[in-house]
């Protein structure tokens, strides 16, 4: 046989494959702890059922940053994955790099328009097609409270920065760490964009951090809200450098401290450890209106061949089916992202998570988190987590930091 | 036969080559052009001037990185030094166990940075370690914060750093005070010359390439000093611990902006070449005594 039958026989059977093919599926993602590997086996067990072929591929490490990595060099090798797990801005800027896969004929199929909030399903969109499906929606804008402690002291949470920082007053003076905290960089900026919301509210939110409007960056408004950063700094216990969010939390579940301030990821934890909301621990929203959402979704590359695109296609079609939806959000935590899961199974936290979502939908108060990766690109985002860090862990006045904040931007453009 | 013979060293050397000069130099090219570009989170090829350089030098963080590595840099390479000398020179002095001395201050040596730095992140840690310890004993006033003062954190940095590498410098010198001559030290000690001046008068000039040499090694340790910085501060507090290398690979790997990482290299490859050059000039050039 000469090189070249083989060629044109091998050449035949990768013709002939579409014709048999059952759907592929190459998933990237970063869901290797606990809870979330749990999350994805669910999925993977729904695609398997509908006789797809998933091939896993998970890179855990640095926060996604492994698996972007990872990304980078499967694209520029020309052999991008069928779904990878992406968020945010970073879904368009890789639209415009590469070019997304089109599954508007799923969305529409499906009726995605109607069961997302508009402002979620936007981020969902390449150019007014869809590229992307949503898992869960977190809400950043949590303030966890040890029930025990507040009962002690007779604090209620706190609904104005204000009254937080009376209540913090309070317990310092009766020895307790009011705020427990890491001193790491993004959980800095989580922080400081919930005082953003709370003190300027949702339109100064919208105006500072998803737009960049440098007049409101240097506003005094935004002066206010360094103000009360370094107000806070002072509620924090000496040892936060460094501390992971986790431990902070441990430090409200065992009464070393009596608030954290996080996302609704720090649930599981309370609920891991056997704590129960509304008598081990509190959930209220952090003073002010709004909900700062994060939303994990998985956006479909170009791939080619018949397999692949079937296999995206029922990929999508699952992750935003309503079982998966449910499933998946009781293993993490978060709430669904469609509005028309019934939240019997879920706890108190998350359904009050979920009509927050709802009400912010219509009246413009549900807004995507800076710090979190939502409302803007990697190096804009960065650059304000830049100067947020460096104020807070040094005594940078809060004109200095207003105006570095407006150059740092201006920098990242 | 005969052509084979004279051309056999270049055939063997010849696959490495091309490879160290695709893999190293081609790539540093690469790196070159990247920097003259507007890339973010994938390469692009259109060149665009000096904007990344300029976006570089108007960050506030890089110009904290560039200080820390010059303090980083040169406190370690000085404390290294002069410790290592010390040591080097106590261990001389002929006495007993020193095999098993010796073995104990390279060790840290045959540590990764990332042991040494997470064992001393828990030393440091002013509510878990050194500080607690001491405050324990009854000292209550006794204060070493400095891994959570933006200040003072990049001196622990060079704390542990010095307590890694001393130990190998140490290894240098003594081999460097076994290979001086030993006549000449006993002719001093017969001309009644005191041990110190025969140290700074005699062994330690005759020294001098392994000096050379020991900075060299601790230059360009520094300057990739990374993983040490990840595991003890993680470039906290704030970034009053940055150093140019974890700048590099913020802007790379987390911040999907690729042109900031590419000049920060550059930069960074042109410190070392300020170094290394002059040595190379130096090793290289034709000795005039020979």
């Amino acid at each position: 046989m000469t090189l070249k039958t083989v060629l044109a026989a091998s050449a035949a059977v990768m013709m002939a494959g579409p014709v048999l093919a059952n759907p592929q599926a190459e998933v990237l993602h970063w869901w290797t702890s606990g809870g979330e590997a749990r999350s994805v086996a669910v999925l993977q067990e729904q695609f398997a059922a509908e006789g797809g072929t998933w091939t896993d591929m998970p890179v855990a490490g640095g926060g996604g940053d492994a698996a972007m990595t990872a990304l980078r060099a499967r694209v520029l090798s020309g052999n991008a994955p069928t779904a990878v797990q992406l968020k945010g801005p970073a879904i368009q800027e890789w639209y415009e790099e590469t070019g997304l896969a089109d599954i508007s004929a799923v969305a529409e199929e499906n009726g995605w328009a109607d069961v997302l909030p508009a402002q979620i399903a936007e981020h969902m969109k390449c150019e007014g097609k869809w590229c992307a499906a949503p898992v869960n929606v977190h809400r950043v804008n949590w303030i966890w409270g040890n029930k025990q402690i507040l009962d002690e002291h007779g604090i209620e949470m706190p609904t104005t920065w204000e009254e937080f920082n009376a209540a913090a007053e309070k317990l310092q003076e009766a020895g307790v760490t009011p705020l427990a905290h890491g001193g790491q960089a993004w959980q800095d900026a989580t922080v400081f964009e919930t005082v953003v919301l709370g003190i300027g509210g949702p339109e100064f939110f919208r105006q500072a951090l998803v737009d960049l409007d440098p007049e409101a960056l240097t506003s005094d408004t935004m002066k206010q809200v360094f103000d009360q950063m370094r107000v806070i700094r002072g509620y924090v216990d000496p040892n936060f450098s460094g501390r992971d969010w986790n431990l902070a939390t441990a430090m409200v579940m065992n009464g070393e401290a009596a608030f954290q301030i996080m996302g609704d990821w720090a649930k599981g934890e309370f609920l891991a450890a056997g704590k129960e909301p509304g008598t081990d621990f509190v959930c209220a929203q952090t003073p002010g209106n709004g909900f700062l959402y994060n939303v994990d979704s998985f956006a479909f590359f170009n791939v080619d061949g018949d397999d692949k695109q079937q296999g995206q296609a029922l990929l999508a079609r699952l992750i935003m089916g309503k079982d998966f939806q449910k499933t998946f959000n009781l293993n993490k935590g978060s709430i669904p992202a469609r509005t028309d899961v019934a939240l019997d199974e879920f706890d108190s936290c998350a359904v009050a998570s979920a009509e927050a979502m709802n009400a912010g939908a219509q009246d413009g108060s549900l807004l995507p988190s800076y710090a979190h990766g939502m409302a803007l690109r990697g190096a804009q985002a960065g650059a304000i987590t830049d100067v947020v860090t460096a104020h807070f862990n040094s005594d940078m006045s809060s004109d200095d930091a207003v105006q570095q904040l407006a150059d740092a931007v201006a920098n990242a453009m | 036969m005969e052509w084979l013979e004279r051309n056999v060293p270049k055939l063997v050397l010849a696959p490495s080559f091309v490879a160290i000069l695709v893999f190293v130099y081609g790539f540093i090219a690469w790196t070159a052009w990247i920097s003259f570009t507007r890339s973010r989170l994938m390469p692009r090829y259109e060149l665009d001037g000096f904007i990344q350089y300029e976006r570089l030098f108007a960050a506030p963080r890089w110009d904290v990185a560039m200080n820390n590595l010059f303090i980083f840099g040169g406190l370690f390479i000085l404390f290294s030094m002069v410790i290592g000398l010390v040591l080097a020179i106590l261990l001389d002095q002929k006495i007993r166990a020193e095999g098993v001395l010796r073995t104990i201050y390279l060790y840290p040596m045959a540590l990764s940075l990332i042991v040494t730095g997470t064992a001393w992140k828990w030393i440091l840690n002013p509510g878990l370690g050194l500080q607690e310890m001491v405050r324990g004993w009854g000292f209550e006033n006794f204060t070493f914060d400095w891994l959570i003062r933006p200040d003072m954190a990049i001196y622990t940095i060079v704390l542990a750093a010095v307590w890694q590498a001393s130990g190998f410098v140490m290894a240098l010198f003594l081999a460097g005070l076994r290979s001086v001559d030993t006549e000449i030290i006993r002719a001093a000690q017969v001309d009644g010359i005191p041990t110190h001046r025969i140290y700074s008068a005699i062994i330690i000039p005759t020294m001098a390439p392994i000096f050379l040499s020991a900075f060299i090694v601790l230059a360009h340790l520094a300057i990739k000093a990374f993983d040490l910085v990840i595991a003890l501060t993680g470039g906290g507090p704030g970034y009053a611990t940055d150093l140019p290398a974890t700048y590099m690979y913020a802007m790379a790997f987390s911040r999907g902006d690729l042109g900031q990482a590419a000049s920060s290299a550059m930069i960074m490859m042109m410190v070392v070449f300020a170094i290394v050059v002059p040595y190379l000039y130096s090793e290289l050039r034709p000795r005039r005594d020979q």
